[in-house]
């Protein structure tokens, strides 16, 4: 009974988003205000029923209905309860169902926050996330249904994937998700912006917030991901270019574009189709990593499904919402004209060069994840494309754009005066290297030429936006949320470059046979394999390495990897050890039994990695509080402004 | 010497597309020189592959090739796609799901003997999942009786 609520559930949602999609295009055109006015209940009822039929698919994963296909084929009587919800998106159609779901929480939210807004161009807002919504909602229903029956049922599941039997994989999608639907706002506002012809600051305004806040949840679950990958499959490293790693990074650099090119905009009125460009391209960027994920013309360990008429209808909705939306730009985007210049020095310039350096390097990403593609369906042979292109072709746009950042943070809207700025932008650079040398020759033995350099942008970045705070401070200004969250989304990114460049150019991995009561020396470590011993999970059984890790005779840490095998898919699964610590982290993981108690173990001594993750987690911190600036609730302050006035007029009188 | 707003935007558009024409070659040759091509056993066999080409062998693991000298790293198996067979050569650790009869990709050189030699094996993590390119390649080679 309760996946046929579900599944019905599931179609009222639909009718709604249909009534949504229609009232909100149509009706600000039909005159008629009812139209417009009806719309938040369309968008109200349509998340009760999504939100429905998300219960509905818990409540079979809960109580072990496996009579239902989806339930069936992703867990198992003996699977913990957390990750029995979990495994609601630990497939192709529960994903699905989840993006519906924060594509109607989305929806919600801009339709509470934004009840200020001129009615039209909300109304058109609206229309289009509801028009996304049926898309995503049709393609549910007609090829990927959550809530099918098996006939007869079986008596118990084939068990969740284990390898996505995880804490941070089981948050990861949600995350993932929430940031790549919420670039579907400001999508929706470019839309409605170009059908009304209209674009101004104020526009600008409302959408940075939207922008900047699916933007940081994008972050959040590209890191979970990666942290997922670097201590989940054992591979030993926290970025592969992998297709899927790559599709979600895609919408990130053009989405981070988005935000810089949106503060233009906001402030000076420029950019404007610029802006809009990305907008869209953002957003497509998403559907299309959708697509490469969903339709299994890739090769990677996300892909689920290879059922084609998927991949078909994906295709045809992205050629549809891509291509509407550029034919939309091409008719419309000429009207919005920027008026103002500005010169080369001002902080408008650096911001475009910014823009283009990030829209290169996701270009490059770009070229690089879809050659594969192109190549296999020209005809050309099969060819794989690697950390080999992509590494290098990555930092020649993001080198220059990190030693840009620095000089672009201190330079003045409109008229930037280099030389007023000289002090703060050479002292920094100064200190910087400084430190980075001192660094780089003091605790770690590089070999790598990048190393000194990426930490010295690091170091010379994180300085450069410290120094806008500290100055306000100083002279007793008010130090705004916006301008905060800048400061701190800088930083995190500063950690971030750092923890990357000392990663990559000063790991130590190694992997190799040890028999049991001997070690093996990695760097200035010493890994002693002391024993194993067999033991069980959950619903798993397991052999356990214990792995001493001595440095300067002291032991600095145990690690116990295991070597899993669960029961009802019997795969065999490597859970590798971790010991963490801010500066470092120790790795080992569990090969083979060679025989004669000798196993292969892949040891690893990471330095610096957890800035990767911390710096992630800054940068998420810094766009969260940026997003919740009170600037940009300007409609409703206007609104309180004016009931203050309105009360003091009273006052007197009274 | 003046500068006019319209020079100067001049000047800028060059610059930029002069930066961006510098990054589309430096990233196309990048490219050229580090993609990797796929190749099953058959090709191999017939000479398809250059001398000192780095590339994607593919195939199934053929049954009972695994060989190893107990507590060494070193592993040596065969890969085939039932009509021709390469031998492989690989120091490291194995992935979970390697096994004889699955499929596998490996990336490495031929050495002068006609030996791959791997320095990175994949199998992917579904163990009904196969490469689509061995799918294919297998495919082309049916029949695959007599195996």
């Amino acid at each position: 009974m309760i996946p046929e609520i579900g599944h019905f559930a599931l179609i009222l949602a639909l009718l709604l988003a249909l009534v949504q999609a229609g009232f909100g295009l149509l009706g600000p055109r039909s005159g008629q205000p009812r139209y417009v006015e009806a719309i938040p209940f369309a968008v109200a009822g349509q998340f009760v029923f999504t939100a429905l039929a998300m219960g509905c698919l818990v409540t079979s994963f809960v109580q072990y209905d496996f009579s239902v296909k989806y339930v069936a084929e992703n867990s198992n009587s003996a699977l913990p309860l957390f990750y029995r919800i979990s495994a609601l998106w630990g497939a192709h159609e529960g994903s699905l169902l989840l993006w519906i779901f924060v594509l109607s929480v989305w929806t919600v939210a801009v339709t509470i926050k934004s009840r200020s807004l001129p009615q039209s161009f909300m109304a058109r807002v609206l229309g289009i996330l509801g028009l996304l919504s049926v898309g995503f909602l049709l393609f549910t229903l007609a090829t990927s249904n959550p809530f099918l029956r098996l006939d007869p049922a079986v008596p118990d599941g084939r068990d969740l994937n284990p390898v996505l039997q995880d804490f941070a994989l089981a948050i990861h999608p949600p995350m993932l998700y929430t940031g790549y639907v919420g670039l579907s706002v400001a999508f929706a506002f470019a839309c409605a912006a170009m059908i009304e012809g209209k674009l101004d600051q104020t526009w600008a305004r409302w959408t940075r917030p939207w922008t900047t806040l699916a933007w940081s949840f994008l972050t959040a679950g590209i890191a979970l991901g990666s942290w997922w990958a670097y201590y989940e499959l054992g591979w030993g490293g926290f970025w592969f270019w992998d297709p899927v790693e790559n599709a979600s990074f895609m919408p990130w650099l053009v989405s981070t574009a988005l935000i810089h090119s949106l503060a233009v905009t906001d402030k000076r009125g420029l950019f404007k189709s610029w802006t809009l460009l990305l907008a869209i391209c953002g957003f497509s960027l998403s559907l299309l990593g959708t697509f490469l994920v969903r339709s299994g013309v890739l090769v990677s360990v996300h892909s689920f499904a290879a059922d084609p008429t998927r991949g078909i209808f994906i295709l045809a909705f992205l050629v549809l919402v891509i291509g509407g939306a550029l034919a939309l730009y091409a008719w419309r985007a000429p009207l919005l004209k920027s008026q103002a210049g500005f010169e080369i020095t001002s902080r408008e310039s650096f911001l475009l060069f910014n823009n283009i350096l990030l829209v290169i390097a996701a270009a490059v990403i770009f070229g690089g994840t879809m050659a594969p593609m192109v190549s296999d369906a020209l005809g050309q042979g099969a060819l794989s494309v690697g950390p080999q292109y992509f590494n290098p072709s990555f930092l020649l746009p993001v080198l220059p754009l990190l030693a840009l950042l620095s000089v672009g943070m201190h330079a003045g809207w409109k008229r930037g005066n280099l030389a007023r700025v000289r002090r703060p932008v050479l002292g920094t650079l100064a200190l910087a290297v400084a430190l980075s040398v001192a660094v780089c020759f003091g605790a770690y033995d590089f070999d790598a030429v990048l190393m000194p350099v990426g930490v010295a942008l690091g170091i010379w970045i994180a300085l450069s936006a410290l120094v806008d705070p500290i100055d306000r401070l100083r002279r007793g200004l008010s130090l705004p949320a916006g301008i905060l969250g800048m400061s701190v989304a800088h930083i995190g990114l500063a950690l971030l470059t750092i923890g990357i460049t000392v990663v990559q150019s000063a790991t130590k991995e190694l992997d190799t046979a040890v028999a049991i009561g001997s070690s093996a020396k990695l760097g200035a470590y010493q890994f002693r394999f002391d024993s194993t011993k067999a033991m069980e999970g959950p619903n798993y059984s397991a052999l356990q390495a214990q792995v001493t890790v001595l440095h300067g005779g002291k032991v600095a840490a145990v690690l116990a990897p295991q070597k899993r095998s669960y029961w009802v898919q019997q795969s065999p699964m490597t859970e590798a050890a971790i010991s963490a610590r801010w500066d470092r982290d120790l790795f080992a993981a569990m090969g083979e039994d060679l025989g004669n108690k000798t196993w292969s173990l892949r040891l690893q001594v990471r330095p610096l990695i957890q800035f990767v993750w911390f710096g992630a987690l800054i940068m998420m911190i810094g766009g969260i509080i940026s997003g919740l600036d009170r600037r940009y609730r300007v409609p409703k302050e206007a609104r309180d402004v004016e009931l203050v006035a309105g009360a003091a007029a009273a006052g007197p009188a009274a | 010497m003046t500068m006019t707003p319209r020079r100067r935007r001049l000047y800028w558009v060059l610059g930029i597309l002069a930066g961006v024409a510098l990054a589309g070659t430096l990233a196309l040759q990048a490219f050229r020189s580090n993609v990797t091509f796929f190749f099953d056993p058959t090709q191999v066999s017939a000479g398809a592959v250059k001398s000192g080409q780095r590339f994607r062998l593919g195939g199934m693991v053929e049954k009972g090739s695994l060989v190893r000298q107990a507590g060494q790293l070193e592993v040596r198996f065969a890969v085939t796609d039932f009509k021709s067979t390469v031998k492989v050569r690989y120091t490291g650790v194995l992935p979970d799901l390697f096994r004889e009869g699955a499929g596998v990709v490996a990336h490495g050189r031929l050495n002068t003997d006609g030996e791959f030699i791997a320095d990175e094996v994949l199998a992917k993590h579904d163990e009904k999942y196969m490469p689509p390119e061995v799918a294919r390649s297998l495919k082309k080679g049916e029949p695959r009786s007599g195996n």
